[in-house]
């Protein structure tokens, strides 16, 4: 292994390959920052200009940048506008947006930069030391498996309901599984509930929704409620505090990150779950593990409740590198793309990779390394610049979401129909923001929902029923798991309680 | 603030192509000024690495002036179909991209129209279609696939990256229809993706796969998974070691093909540049560039042929279809 990080440090620092990960993180950064433009097509567009350099271990290490910087820069937008363009940051804004709100923008990203360098490079050394050993926990799980760990990530939903709200969360998330079975499902050659309309065919995209469920409200909001956001106290987003967390604060987060990036990683490693599960069940994790007014916090502007997705995610996306340098198999979206670069670049990713051409399997976990510093080092400069966006008057703060908001439904598919879906759903999701309805269930649901169902019914095709849950262990483990979730915080809840009648007797 | 990161975007995205078209010259003469391609789906995916390939191709040889590449996803490809035929006198310099998906699912009525309801251009690409067990798989080839399918039943799954009657599907059907075999009775197990359907093959949860040959070479290159046929006719020169189903008595071929298409109502003399342009462009240096980096087969169905070949695919993959019920 020794041999094989010189052999990647040699590779990598050169000046033309450090020029390659600056180049790349900042196309990344800044790019990634439009919602709309996730990781992938950032990289679908870069890839001819990485195929150019003509040098694999350039260009590929140009791609890391780019990957690295678009998922740190899907953060910001995430934070400071409540717009998450990809899914992996939905649980970033639970905690992130909250503290933009009450002044602590640049903190906020801060704690994301950090959290996400940490994250990042803890799981570049996991991957450096399991690689090998890791391809074939990938392959443990099986169809079955994954319905059970989509039940548990929408089981930790309860995580996110506030007190005597579970069951408002409960409607919610069914809502956001019902839309998501719009359109032409994986498994069934039908289009469903499209109302004859051809632009729902594909399903609603997850950026549209996002972005109705977000942004939209959240502008409309601050047009039909005036009085919020000119008040001292919750407009205090005009002007930025420090940017340092304190010393309590890091002490704070240490744990979580140190927690996350481990727990991110492994759920990274497994094809299909990624950076998105990674993020909710570490958000939901953090807030079980989290004691009185500390869980309290949660969703209102809690730095645990910041760290936690955010080294999740970033942990996770290293995670998703096992089973592609490994077996060749991409675990996601980016990751397929990535590996149509490698292909085209002549490296085949795959238990030989390793031993055919070390100096590229090197080059790329060392350009992970770098990759992540130098965002460090890049962005920790700009977070004063980049949080000023708050501070724009609020008269030309709305245009400026609204027009975000839009082009990011727009940009991912190029259909105007997008737009007014975009707007009836908003309107929807403004409407429940009234009523008091958490929003953030129905989008987790939404986004678990295809991945639920798909896998569910390839088990009962499989097994010719539910006979899955019983013949294997580790489904039927998992599901116990996601009873557990459920019932446990309502067990504390009454216990509590209990408790507080008891001393009120005693009294 | 904003204003300014995107434009800096652009400029390095400007200063790029710049950079390649600069070392690019003419290396035969200009057949058309300009050429824009409708991608029916959205950017990354095989409809738009077709387009960008074959743009740059074009423009790198000098055959065509400038590129330039919309994506317009929805409706399975539907909605850019669409879009053709109701704006078709203001598209004289669009071609669209398209796939064996537009006469699958015009079959299934995913979209209203057909390829007949569009100028053919051309077929340029295609890539065959192969069955793959695992690498530590007992079976060795289609022989002791069948053997181990009339032994196992529908207990023998095989999986693919389509939905049911979606490509992936069609193949294995076919092949099991040639071997003798009832195709409904395929246990066919459907994932999200191509990669979510290797690593489904790779933890043995299905027993054999059916992908694109490109990809099945990906993965047998690693030592992961043994072809046991492909859907070409002869053995691929390329890489001779996968046998075909034909030389295995399984009567079947089939071509994944990506061509373009005009908006209906072109002239034929525009039909007839676009034409020669993608003709001679087989022969620049800047196609086998893109051919050999992508890994495409070269296919050459122009006008007419394209029409009777897509006639003939239609008619082969709605029996099919006809016969496991999806019509």
């Amino acid at each position: 292994m020794l041999e094989g990080i010189m052999i990647g440090l040699s590779a990598a620092f050169s000046i033309q390959n450090l020029l390659m990960v600056v180049a790349g993180c900042l196309v990344g950064t800044f790019i990634g920052m439009l919602p709309g433009l996730g990781p992938m097509s950032i990289i679908a567009i870069m890839i001819p200009v990485a195929i150019t350099l003509g040098d694999p271990t350039a260009a590929l290490i140009l791609l890391a940048g780019v990957y690295y910087g678009a998922i740190f820069g899907g953060s910001t937008s995430s934070i400071l506008l409540n717009a998450p363009g990809v899914a992996g940051t939905v649980a970033t804004s639970f905690d992130g947006y909250p503290m933009a709100r009450k002044g602590q923008a640049g903190k906020a990203l801060t704690i994301a930069a950090v959290a996400s360098f940490s994250g990042g490079t803890i799981g570049a050394i996991l991957l450096m030391i399991f690689a090998p050993a890791l391809s074939s926990v990938a392959l443990l799980f099986h169809s079955a498996e994954y319905f059970a760990l989509m039940v548990v990530g929408l089981s930790a939903i309860a995580a996110f309901a506030g007190t005597g709200q579970v069951a408002k969360a409960l409607m919610m998330t069914i809502l956001g599984l019902i839309l998501a079975t719009v359109g032409e499902g994986a498994l069934f050659n039908m289009p469903r509930f499209t109302l004859g309309i051809m632009d729902l065919q594909s399903g609603i995209s997850f950026i549209t929704l996002a972005m109705a469920m977000f942004a939209l409200p959240e502008a409309l909001f601050l047009v039909l409620n005036p009085a919020r956001g000119a008040s001292g106290a919750e407009g205090g987003a005009n002007k930025i505090t420090g940017l340092r967390f304190s010393r309590a604060e890091a002490r704070a987060m240490a744990p979580v990150i140190g927690r996350q990036s481990i727990q991110g990683f492994f759920i990274g490693v497994l094809p299909g779950a990624g950076a998105t599960i990674a993020s909710f069940l570490g958000y939901a994790v953090e807030r079980n593990i989290a004691k009185g007014a500390d869980q309290a916090e949660f969703g209102k502007g809690s730095v645990k409740g910041l760290a936690a997705p955010e080294t999740a995610n970033n942990a996770a996306c290293t995670g998703s590198f096992v089973p592609l340098l490994t077996l060749g198999i991409p675990g996601s979206g980016t990751t397929a793309i990535l590996l149509g670069a490698l292909i085209a670049l002549n490296v085949t990713p795959g238990p030989r990779l390793m031993t055919d051409t070390p100096e590229i399997f090197w080059a790329v976990i060392i350009s992970m390394f770098i990759g992540n510093l130098v965002l460090l080092i890049l962005n920790l400069p700009l977070i004063p610049y980049i949080a000023k966006i708050l501070s724009i008057p609020r008269n030309y703060l709305i245009p400026f979401i609204l027009f975000f908001t839009m082009m990011g439904a727009y940009i991912g598919q190029n259909n105007a129909t997008e737009l007014l879906i975009l707007v009836g759903l908003g309107v929807m999701a403004t409407i429940f923001r009234f009523a008091d309805y958490p929003l953030a269930p129905l989008l987790i649901g939404f986004i678990l929902g295809t991945m639920l169902e798909n896998n569910f019914a390839r088990s009962m095709q499989l097994y010719r029923g539910l006979d899955f849950i019983v013949e294997r262990p580790m489904t039927l483990g998992l599901l116990v798991l996601a009873l557990l979730l459920v019932l446990l915080p309502s067990y504390r809840a009454r216990r509590a309680r209990k408790r507080a009648e008891g001393v009120a007797d005693g009294d | 603030m904003t204003l300014t990161m995107t434009r800096r975007v652009v400029m390095a995205a400007a200063a790029a192509t710049l950079a390649l078209s600069a070392n690019a010259r003419a290396e035969g003469h200009q057949v058309l000024e300009q050429l824009h391609i409708l991608v029916p789906g959205g950017a990354g995916g095989g409809w738009d690495g077709t387009a960008r390939g074959t743009g740059e191709a074009l423009t790198e040889s000098g055959l065509v002036g400038s590129a330039s590449y919309e994506n317009m996803s929805g409706g399975g490809g539907g909605v850019a179909i669409g879009y053709m035929i109701e704006n078709a006198e203001s598209l004289d310099n669009t071609l669209m991209v398209n796939s064996t998906p537009i006469v699958i699912r015009s079959l299934t009525g995913v979209f209203p129209q057909s390829f007949r309801d569009l100028t053919l251009v051309a077929g340029t690409i295609g890539d065959y279609a192969a069955l793959v067990v695992p690498a530590d798989s007992p079976i060795e080839d289609m022989q002791g696939l069948l053997a181990a399918y009339q032994e196992q039943g529908q207990d023998f799954a095989v999986g693919g990256g389509s939905v049911p009657g979606g490509m992936d599907h069609i193949v294995a059907a076919m092949v099991m229809q040639a071997a003798g075999e009832d195709p409904t009775a395929v246990n066919y197990i459907p994932y999200d993706a191509g990669g979510e359907a290797m690593a489904g093959l790779l933890s043995g949860e299905i027993d054999a796969l059916s992908t694109g040959f490109s990809e099945a070479i990906a993965l047998a290159d690693q030592g992961e998974v043994r072809i046991l046929g492909i859907t070409a006719e002869d053995r691929v020169p390329a890489y001779d070691t996968a046998p075909t189903f034909m030389e295995q008595g399984i009567d079947t071929s089939f071509v994944n093909w990506r061509g373009f298409f005009a908006a209906p109502g072109i002239s034929e003399e525009k039909r007839a540049q676009y034409i020669s342009a993608l003709e001679a462009m087989y022969e620049t240096e800047a196609w086998e560039e893109v051919r050999s980096r992508n890994g495409w087969v070269n296919i050459w169905n122009p006008g007419e042929d394209f029409r009777a070949y897509l006639e003939d695919q239609e008619q082969q993959i709605g029996d099919l279809m006809r016969t496991l019920g999806f019509l």
